[in-house]
C-alpha cells in the first residue's frame, strides 16, 4: 500500500516542530498565534493538539481507498501509487464535497479567498518521489513521527506493543479505520481520549456509493426497453381501438 | 417584469387589486436584497455570505435551493410519464405547466449552484474532467442533460406562440426518444441526490441514514412533484380565473395517496430492519424533527384516499401542501439537522444564504407567471 507515517502520541513531547517545518514548506505563515490553534484549516496542514496530558497530532490519513477522491466529481484527488493522497488545485470546481464525505474532517477551504481552494496535507509528495522523508518527520526530534513503508510501519508499531505493553493502548490506529489509512497511531490511552473517531466502518467508504452507482447501466437499458413498450403497448391499443371502430362503422 | 407593472397600472380583475400591491414590494425587496446578497458573495467570497466552515462544508444553498430545487421540478417528468409514454391523454391540460415549472426549477437550481461553488467559473469542468466513480459526476451530467431535454419539451409552446412551423415538426419526429431519456434521466439523478450521502454513514443520524436513499429519494421525489402540480393547477385557478381541472387532479391524489403510503410504509419498515426504530423514543432534537417530517407525510397520505377530500379543492391543497412541507422537512434533515450532530457544529444560514435564497425561488415565481401569461402554457382557449 506504498508509503506511509506512524505517530507514536507516548513519544511526541508537543514541541510543535512538525507545524512549524509544514508551514515552512507549504509557505504558510507560522507564529505563536497560530501554533495555539489546534485545529488544521486552510493555513495549517497539520496540529498538534493537546488532550489533558497526552498529544495527538492531525493531518491527512491518506486512505488507502479515499472517500474524497472517489467523490470529486472532477478527479481533483487521486490516490497516488506512492501511497500519499494529492490535490490537483487546476480542476477543481469548489463543490466542497471532499470536505463532507472525508471521515476524519481533514480536508479544509479557503473561505476567505475569492479563488478559494481546498488545502490539505499531500504527505509531501514532491520530497517521497525524490525519496526523502516528509518534512514533518524530518523536524521531529524524538521520532514520534516517523515513515517509511506501510506494512514495515506497521511491523515496527506491532514491535512496539509487544516491546512495552505497558505503556501502550493495544490498538493501532489506522489499520483498518474507513478500510486502512497510510497514516497510523500509537498512543497510551484509548483512541476516544484523544478525540479520534472511534467505530468507523472497516470497509472502505467509497463502496457504499459504488454498490449504488454501479446500477446505473442496468437502469438505463432497463429502463429505457420498459419505456419503450409500455409506449408500444398504450398506444397500440389505442390504434386497435380505432380500427376497431372503423371496421364497425364499416360494416354498419 | 414590465408585464407586472402594466398590470398594477391596469388591474384586470378585482383579484388582482388586492393581491398585487402586497406583492410587488415584498417582491422587489426580495430582489434588491438578493441583488446585494450576490454582490457580496462576489466580491468577498463564500467566507464573508454563508456560516459554512471545514467541518460544515454544505448548507442551505445544496440543502434548500439544490435538493428540493430538483425534487419540487419532479411533475415535470412525472407527467411527461403519464401523458405520452402511459398515454393517459386527459393528463394534458396540466402537462405544460409542469414542464415550465420543472425547466424553470433546473434552471434555477444551476442558478444556485452558482452562487454555492467556490470556483464557478468551472461549472463546466465536469464534461471534460471525469470521474465515474463519483455520485455528484453523474448527477452533474443528468443535471445538464436533462435541463436541455426540459428546453426541447417546452420549445412547442415558444414556437406555437409565434407560430413557427418547421422546428415543431423536427420536435414531433424526436419526441419519443426525448421523451424516454428525459424520464430515464430523472430516475438516475432524483435517486442519485440520495446516493450522494451515502458516503456518510458515521455522520448522517441513522434515523436517515440508510442503503435505500437513493430509492426513497426517487419514490418522494414523484410525490412532491404530484403535490407540486396539484398546488400549481391550484394557484393558477385562482390567479387567472381558470377553472380548477379537480377530477384530474383528484385522479393524481389517488396516485399520491398509494406511492405516499408506500414511502412511508418503506421507511418504517427500513428503521425496523436496521434495528432503529428505538431512536423514535429517544428524547432530541433530531426526534423532533423525524416526527415532524413523518407526521407531514403521513397525514396526507391516510387522507388522500378518502374520496371526498381527494374531491374537495380546499382539502387537497391542505393535502399538498403537507407533502410539499414534509418533503422540504426530509431534505433539509438529511443534510443539515440531520448532519449536525455527526459533524459536530450548530449550523444556521446567514441572511446572505436566506437571501439569495427568497430571491431565486420570487424569481422563480415572478418568471413562471410572465411565462403563463404570454406563453400558451394553459390549454386553449383557458389562458386569460
Amino acid at each position: 500500500m506504498g508509503l506511509g507515517i506512524l505517530y507514536d502520541s507516548t513519544l511526541c513531547i508537543g514541541c510543535r516542530e512538525c507545524e512549524k517545518a509544514c508551514a515552512a514548506r507549504w509557505k504558510l505563515p507560522y507564529n505563536d498565534n497560530i501554533a495555539a490553534e489546534e485545529q488544521i484549516s486552510a493555513h495549517k496542514l497539520t496540529a498538534i493538539q493537546t488532550r489533558g496530558e497526552h498529544f495527538t497530532r492531525r493531518l491527512c490519513m491518506h486512505c488507502n481507498e479515499p472517500a474524497c477522491a472517489s467523490v470529486c466529481p472532477v478527479s481533483a484527488l487521486h490516490k497516488t501509487a506512492l501511497g500519499p493522497v494529492v490535490y490537483d488545485e487546476t480542476r477543481c470546481i469548489g463543490c466542497r464535497y471532499c470536505m463532507l464525505a472525508c471521515p476524519f474532517q481533514v480536508p479544509t477551504y479557503e473561505w476567505g479567498s475569492r479563488t478559494p481552494r481546498v488545502r490539505k496535507c499531500d504527505g509531501c509528495y514532491d520530497r517521497r518521489k525524490a525519496g526523502q522523508p516528509t518534512a514533518c518527520v524530518e523536524a521531529c526530534p524524538t521520532g514520534a513521527s516517523s515513515c517509511g513503508d506501510r506494512n514495515a510501519l506497521i511491523d515496527e508499531a506491532r514491535r512496539r506493543l509487544a516491546e512495552k505493553p505497558d505503556q501502550y493502548y493495544h490498538r493501532i490506529y489506522g489499520i483498518e479505520e474507513a478500510g486502512g489509512t497510510s497514516v497510523l497511531y500509537l498512543s497510551a490511552v484509548p483512541f476516544e481520549q484523544l478525540a479520534m473517531k472511534v467505530g468507523l466502518p472497516k470497509e472502505p467508504l467509497p463502496q457504499l456509493t459504488w454498490r449504488a452507482l454501479s446500477l446505473v447501466p442496468d437502469v438505463v437499458s432497463t429502463g429505457s426497453v420498459l419505456l419503450g413498450g409500455i409506449w408500444w403497448i398504450t398506444h397500440r391499443r389505442e390504434k386497435v381501438a380505432a380500427a376497431e371502430r372503423r371496421e364497425k362503422e364499416g360494416k354498419q | 417584469m414590465a408585464d407586472t407593472a402594466r398590470t398594477i397600472s391596469f388591474p384586470t380583475s378585482i383579484s388582482d387589486v388586492r393581491r398585487l400591491p402586497f406583492w410587488m414590494p415584498v417582491f422587489w425587496v426580495l430582489m434588491g436584497l438578493g441583488a446585494y446578497a450576490s454582490y457580496l458573495r462576489l466580491f468577498q467570497g463564500l467566507g464573508a455570505v454563508t456560516n459554512l466552515s471545514d467541518r460544515f462544508p454544505w448548507g442551505l444553498w445544496i440543502g434548500f435551493d439544490v435538493l428540493c430545487g430538483v425534487g419540487l421540478a419532479a411533475g415535470g417528468f412525472t407527467l411527461v410519464a403519464a401523458v405520452h409514454i402511459f398515454n393517459l391523454e386527459r393528463y394534458k391540460p396540466i402537462l405544460r405547466p409542469a414542464i415550465l415549472t420543472a425547466f424553470l426549477g433546473y434552471v434555477l437550481v444551476v442558478v444556485a449552484l452558482m452562487f454555492d461553488l467556490g470556483r464557478p467559473d468551472r461549472i463546466w469542468h465536469p464534461l471534460v474532467m471525469w470521474n465515474p466513480h463519483s455520485v455528484m459526476f453523474e448527477v452533474a451530467w443528468c443535471v445538464m442533460l436533462y435541463t436541455t431535454v426540459l428546453a426541447l419539451e417546452f420549445v412547442p409552446a415558444v414556437c406555437e406562440r409565434f407560430g413557427w412551423k418547421s422546428p415543431l415538426n423536427v420536435l414531433r419526429t424526436i419526441s419519443l426518444p426525448v421523451v424516454i431519456l428525459g424520464v430515464i434521466l430523472s430516475t438516475l439523478h432524483q435517486s442519485s441526490l440520495g446516493s450522494l450521502y451515502l458516503i456518510v454513514p458515521e455522520k448522517l443520524y441513522p434515523l436517515w441514514y440508510t442503503p435505500l436513499m437513493p430509492v426513497l429519494f426517487y419514490i418522494s421525489a414523484i410525490c412532491v412533484g404530484l403535490a407540486m402540480t396539484i398546488f400549481e393547477s391550484w394557484h393558477s385557478s385562482r390567479e387567472f380565473g381558470r377553472y380548477i381541472e379537480l377530477p384530474l387532479l383528484a385522479g393524481m391524489a389517488r396516485l399520491l395517496a398509494v406511492l405516499l403510503s408506500t414511502y412511508v410504509t418503506l421507511r418504517l419498515v427500513d428503521l425496523y430492519e436496521r434495528g432503529g426504530l428505538g431512536l423514535v423514543l429517544v428524547p432530541r432534537t433530531e426526534t423532533y424533527l423525524w416526527l415532524l417530517e413523518m407526521g407531514l407525510l403521513i397525514a396526507p397520505a391516510l387522507l388522500l384516499f378518502s374520496f371526498r377530500v381527494r374531491h374537495n379543492p380546499s382539502a387537497l391543497y391542505a393535502c399538498a401542501l403537507m407533502v410539499i412541507f414534509g418533503f422540504i422537512a426530509n431534505r433539509l434533515n438529511v443534510s443539515v439537522t440531520g448532519m449536525e450532530a455527526g459533524l459536530g457544529v450548530h449550523y444556521v444560514p446567514k441572511w446572505t444564504e436566506i437571501a439569495v435564497t427568497l430571491a431565486v425561488v420570487a424569481l422563480g415565481f415572478a418568471i413562471f407567471r410572465f411565462a403563463a401569461r404570454h406563453l400558451p402554457v394553459f390549454e386553449e382557449g383557458k389562458t386569460p
